[in-house]
């Protein structure tokens, strides 16, 4: 076995972070580490945090850190931001507000950019949360970016994805779009002392009871919190409880570990597939062949497009 | 293989409360193309490595107003070293007095920058150093 990967299975933190480094800087190698990590990954469990910006993410997880580790679970946090898509920066200031638990060796804290990925996360995001969970994490909290509507890739990367609202943020038609709200297994309206917290409890409620999407039977519910104070923790955390038991009944059911394990490979082939075949085309030329025949005028980009993939001018390295 | 993103924690260890001029750095990093994680006041130098190592960082700014440099800054490197984090430099800013430079360079401080520092210098320094790292 590696070194480095068996370092991160003897929960060791300097070459964990080390390897999250390389997989977030697309580093060669990175990978083999975690194929050699994989069959140690999937007992971790994974909670995701959304919201919109400003909603109380950071502080709810901070919150939830607490009393995971008042239960005796080593807890992994990913925490994501933007980076600017002007300067390729970024600040990460999430951290900020988890500062109680930096001491504490049984949470590991990592901060990650989204790097221009869109859905909410960042597109290291799955793989640092299979090298938390191989790294020995009970409890993996991931919290993605502020998310407006669209943004729901944190659904299919956790087992139980917490929704974050507060009071007054625009009325029932925004609450019947789709996205964010139907990806929601528990919903919280934090901020929960401000004025209109009932109102918006109420609107979701009648939201819910309207139904129409698939939900295998689970009633989302909807918890009032207080982050700042701690208010209404209890509350989060026993629904989350509560969703993950769910989880584990539906885990049982045919075809479910199937339909993960497929997204999983899927996600990872289109990845490596796009990246590997634009690093080919640059490399053998075709790609300023391509180009000057486009500004030349004879040819358009869909044919280009299909040829690329037709002559297999993808050639895997 | 790509090329590395470059990663800086700043952070203001002991009991000074005055962090514009570190917000200042942190967003003309940011600007820079550098990501900048950020951890907020009064911190402690064993927070301040513990986040380093965590967040896999490759250098680490800090400031301090309060005149406590001469203790704050070799503590933190010493808090580094002990969690195996040689690689990660360190470098600060404040009202540092002219001779306290040697004694903080000779603990390992890599660059020491005064007001009136203008951010380019700051960026300048951090991209070479850090490139000579990667």
């Amino acid at each position: 076995m590696s070194d480095l990967a068996e370092k991160v299975l003897r929960g060791e933190v300097l070459p964990t972070a080390r390897l999250i480094r390389d997989l977030d800087d697309g580093i060669d190698g990175a990978i083999s580490e975690l194929k050699i990590l994989y069959p140690h990954t999937g007992k971790a469990e994974i909670i995701g945090i959304t919201g919109a910006p400003g909603a109380g993410k950071s502080t709810l997880v901070n919150r939830l850190i607490e009393n995971f580790r008042s239960r005796g679970k080593k807890v992994g946090v990913i925490a994501v931001d933007p980076t600017s898509p002007f300067s390729g920066g970024a600040v990460l200031g999430d951290r900020i507000r988890m500062q109680n638990h930096f001491n504490d060796p049984g949470v590991f804290i990592r901060s990650v950019a989204t790097r221009g990925h869109l859905g909410g996360l960042s597109s290291s995001a799955y793989e640092i949360i299979k090298v938390l969970d191989a790294f020995g994490s009970d409890v993996i909290l991931v919290e993605t970016v502020g998310v407006g509507q669209d943004e729901v890739e944190i659904a299919g990367a956790a087992h139980t994805t917490v929704v974050v609202l507060t009071p007054g943020m625009g009325d029932e038609i925004q609450n019947l779009k789709a996205g964010i709200l139907e990806i929601a297994d528990v919903l919280v309206v934090n901020k929960a002392d401000r004025e209109g917290a009932q109102v918006t409890v109420q609107g979701l409620r009648r939201l819910l009871e309207m139904g129409g999407f698939d939900r295998k039977g689970w009633k989302p519910p909807i918890c009032l919190t207080v982050g700042t104070e701690g208010t209404g923790i209890a509350d989060l955390v026993q629904a989350v409880d509560q969703h993950r038991e769910f989880w584990n009944r539906q885990k049982a059911q045919p075809g479910f570990e199937n339909k993960r394990r497929e997204e999983d490979f899927l996600r990872i082939l289109q990845g490596q597939a796009i990246s590997k075949l634009i690093v080919n085309l640059r490399r053998s030329g075709s790609l300023d062949e391509i180009v000057s025949r486009l500004v030349r005028g004879e040819s358009d980009p869909y044919s280009e497009s299909e040829k690329v993939l037709k002559l297999g001018d993808y050639r895997p390295t | 293989m790509a090329e590395r993103k470059i990663r800086i924690l700043m952070a203001k260890p002991g009991l000074d409360g005055h962090d514009r001029g570190v917000k200042v750095v942190a967003r003309a990093l940011r600007d820079a193309g550098f990501e900048v994680i950020y951890t907020g006041l009064h911190q402690t130098p064993e927070m301040i490595a513990n986040t380093a190592v965590q967040e896999g960082v490759d250098a680490v700014g800090l400031s301090v107003l309060s005149g406590a440099h001469n203790t704050l800054f070799p503590a933190v490197i010493e808090a580094l070293r002990k969690k195996g984090a040689n690689s990660v430099m360190v470098f600060g800013g404040g009202i540092i007095p002219e001779e306290d430079m040697v004694f903080l360079k000779d603990k390992g401080v890599k660059a020491v920058f005064t007001p009136g520092t203008s951010t380019e210098e700051i960026i300048s320094f951090v991209r070479t150093s850090v490139k000579s790292i990667h």
